[in-house]
């Protein structure tokens, strides 16, 4: 009952979506009252009937309902409860529901949101999203529909992919996909803009907090992603160039363009047709990334099975939407002329496009090194593929340019800028950002170098002007106004000190982690960044749905037991065997030891790790995350009236 | 300066920018291309210990050879027309298995063994393995939690 429930929720919410679609855009352009009435009612109803239609699919996987064909693949009775529920997006054609269900999520919070908005602006936002959902619904109904029932049953289910059963995976997908559709809400206002042929400071008010929104849910994601790399994947890598790494990396290297680029067309209302066109291409990456992970065209452990039919729906579906917004761009871009005014050469404003430049630049470097093994397989029929050398190579220098300037920009003035004065104002988070990197290379004297202390001075750098700004402008506001500085400025300095602690984590896990693969038998152990690795047992362990085998490792360091490490390497019931690594969670450095298969009669591989700072990394990204949550809380955003200029 | 030089300035900055940006990308690129052949292929270029390329094929039934607790193994890889032997120091993905398919990373020897210093296994995306449809599938490939880069990011 529930699938065909499910099925007809989702019919419903495709007529849903066109009712939206049609009474936001064409309602204006007819004119009709009741027409545009509907708009809003049916974004909501929309929402509604997507969350039914979701809610039946998690009932068919809780209950394990066999004869759905998507249940059957994806789930299995002896399936931990939890993963039963993010079993639901473990697969294609669940995790489509899952992106429409957010998609109308935010259509409908687009649609109570926007009542402030002048209406007609509002009505073509709330059609632009609108048909964007009408593409996706279409395509979950004609092209994967999740809810096709497979009789007779088979008599089990298969099981769930062992390395999605984790539980960080019940957050990774939706916060990915929070961000990835919510740069759609961006897209929608610069489409209605367009059309209406107005952009203006008002404008880019309403679009940054949702802009900021999505923008902290993808870098969330983004941060869950490489977490769980990192211990369930990677064996202790956290990041690797993968092509479906990349597809979420893009939308957020165009995305943080665009959320200071919207902040030159808030304040100056300058940069408006470029503004508008980062935010058509922050939405096209998201609609590559979707192309690209679901067509099958790239090799990938993340890829989804394959079938050439919905690569070319979602091509289409991208073709539409940056066919349409360039054309619509270009048809309108006279008309968002700028009025904002000249900048000097030092201002705020140069400092905005340098960063601009910088990051569209490396996100055109990652998609040259994502695409080009399909370009090359289409031109040549060979295949190659481009390894991560290439992007750390093109990623790292234009990121060591971006790091200086995230110290400078914030310290810089609006319009035309002083050079003394930042000299004034940077001299002392230099000098201090230097001498305790001298300090840090110091103290690791045998295994650093040059690098890393170039490395941990740009951290700082990025660390301590990010304060020092701060504190300048806690100390030059009014006495009595002093802890109430506007929630902007405290989320920049928290993004900003984030970025610096990520990079901190970055480098210094990079050039001091100590590791060795090394084959043991119990009793034998292994010395690895002074620590010693005892293997003291074996032992056969059954779990739910696997099986394997739990190494037992006591680590010492002086002859002191500080830890006790479990690796286990897992064979689930469908025979796919997994490697589940123990990390013992020290304040600076990280013990880990992932198991691989056995070498011999009692004698397992291992890989034995050290790794300090490393989790400043993810540190960073939800430092950075939060400083969006308090930049979308400032309180202008919520300003009753909207008038036309900055403020 | 007036407001209008200075812009032009701003605009050449970006474009020199912008151009050394694509410099950087083009020549890291040409050099960090790794091609890949079957067997047939490889053998029929005459590549050298400086070529480093992705060999494709299957591990053939019968020749994996590993002495007792030790990290090295050989194996053959074969596309049933030719076969290269291959050495490789390390741990091996978990779905490496005799008969499946693999690819590997590395350079041919003088004395014509492959040296692996990477090996991924490719997996059937029919890993779902009921089998219950009986569709085209397309194949993956995994490595030891994707390990092994070289310079890097991640890689230890």
């Amino acid at each position: 009952m529930a699938p065909e429930l499910g099925e007809f929720a989702l019919v419903l919410a495709l007529a849903l979506a066109a009712l939206q679609a049609i009474a936001g855009l064409a309602g204006p352009w007819r004119g009709g009252e009741k027409l545009m009435a509907l708009a809003r009612p049916a974004a909501w109803t929309q929402l509604l009937a997507v969350a039914v239609a979701f809610g039946c699919l998690t009932y068919s996987f809780v209950t394990t309902d066999l004869t759905v064909r998507y249940v059957a693949e994806n789930a299995n009775a002896a399936m931990p409860l939890l993963y039963k529920f993010t079993g639901v997006w473990g697969a294609h054609a669940g995790s489509l529901l899952l992106w429409i269900l957010i998609l109308a999520f935010w259509g409908g919070a687009v649609a109570l949101f926007s009542r402030r908005l002048p209406r007609v602006f509002a009505l073509r936002v709330i059609g632009v999203m609108g048909l964007v959902s009408l593409g996706f619904i279409a395509f979950s109904l004609f092209l994967s529909d999740p809810f096709i029932r497979a009789l007779p049953p088979p008599p089990s289910g298969a099981d769930l992919n062992p390395i999605l059963q984790d539980p960080l995976l019940a957050l990774h997908p939706p916060m990915l996909y929070m961000g990835y559709v919510g740069f759609s809400v961006a897209f929608a206002f610069a489409i209605a803009a367009m059309i209406g042929g107005r952009m203006d400071a008002a404008w880019a008010r309403w679009t940054r907090p949702w802009t900021l929104a999505a923008w902290l849910f993808l870098t969330l994601g983004i941060t869950a992603g490489s977490f769980w790399s990192y211990y369930e994947l990677g064996w202790g890598g956290w990041w690797f160039w993968d092509p479906v790494e990349n597809a979420s990396f893009m939308p957020w290297l165009v995305g943080t363009a665009l959320i200071h680029s919207l902040v030159v067309t808030e304040k100056r209302g300058a940069f408006k047709g470029w503004t508008a066109l980062l935010a058509i291409f922050a939405f096209s990456l998201s609609l590559l990334g979707t192309f690209l992970v679901r067509s099958g065209v790239l090799v990938s452990v993340h890829a989804f099975a394959i079938d050439p039919r919905r690569g070319i729906y979602v091509l289409a579906l991208l073709a539409v939407a940056i066919g349409g917004g360039l054309a619509l761009y270009a048809w309108r871009a006279r008309r968002l002329a700028a009025t904002g005014g000249g900048f000097g050469l030092l201002s705020r404003e140069t400092m905005i496009v340098v960063n601009n430049v910088l990051l569209v630049v490396a996100c055109a470097a990652v998609l040259l090194g994502t695409l080009y093994p399909l370009f090359y397989g289409v031109l040549t029929g060979g295949r190659l593929s481009v390894g991560p050398p290439y992007f750390n190579k093109v990623f790292i220098p234009l990121m060591v340019a971006m790091f200086v300037f995230i110290g400078l920009a914030p310290s810089v003035r609006w319009r035309r800028g002083n050079w003394r004065e930042l000299g004034r104002r940077l001299l002392w988070p230099f000098v201090i950002a230097l001498v305790l990197a001298i300090i840090v290379g110091a103290v690791t004297w045998n295994g650093g170098s040059m690098v890393l202390v170039a490395g941990v001075a740009l951290a700082l750098w990025i660390m301590v002007s990010a304060l020092a700004e701060l504190a300048r402008r806690i100390i030059q506001a009014p006495a009595g106004r002093r802890l109430r500085l506007s929630r902007a400025a405290w989320g920049m300095t928290f993004a900003h000190f984030g970025a610096g602690v990520a990079v901190l984590g970055i480098v210094v896990s990079s050039l001091l982690s100590s590791y060795l693969n090394t084959s043991l038998t119990p009793g034998q152990s292994a010395e690895v960044g002074g620590y010693r690795f005892v293997f003291a047992d074996a032992r056969r362990i059954t779990g739910p749905n696997y099986r394997g085998e739990q190494g037992v490792f006591h680590v010492f360091e002086d002859g002191q037991r500080v830890a006790v490490l479990r690796p286990e390497s897992r064979v689930y019931l469908q025979g796919m065997p997994t490697s589940e690594s123990s990390i013992s969670w020290k304040p600076t450095h990280d013990i880990y030891v992932a198991m691989g298969q056995a070498v011999g009669e009692h004698a397992w591989s291992f890989r034995l790790q050290v790794r300090p700072f490393v989790r400043f990394i993810w540190f960073g990204g939800i430092l950075m995350a939060f400083g969006g949550v308090l930049a979308l809380a400032d309180p202008r955003y919520r300003r009753r009236k909207t008038g036309g200029g900055g403020p | 300066m007036t407001p209008r030089r200075q812009r032009t300035l701003v605009v050449i900055g970006i474009l020199v920018g912008a151009g050394i940006g694509t410099a950087v990308a083009l020549t890291a690129f040409s050099g960090n291309l790794l091609y890949y052949y079957t067997p047939t292929q490889a053998l029929s270029k005459n590549l050298g210990p400086k070529d480093v390329f992705r060999l494709g094929g299957l591990v053939e039934k019968g020749t994996v050879e590993r002495k007792a607790g030790s990290l090295t193994i050989r194996f053959i890889v074969t596309d049933n027309r030719n076969s290269i032997p291959v050495v490789f120091t390390g741990i091996l993905p978990n779905l490496f298995r005799a008969g499946q398919g693999v690819i590997v990373n590395g350079h041919m020897s003088n004395r014509g063994v492959f040296v692996a210093n990477q090996v991924l296994a490719k997996h059937d995306s029919d890993y779902m393995p009921l089998k219950l449809y009986n569709k085209e599938n397309g194949t993956r490939y995994t490595e030891p939690g994707q390990m092994n880069r070289g310079a890097g990011y991640g890689g230890p």
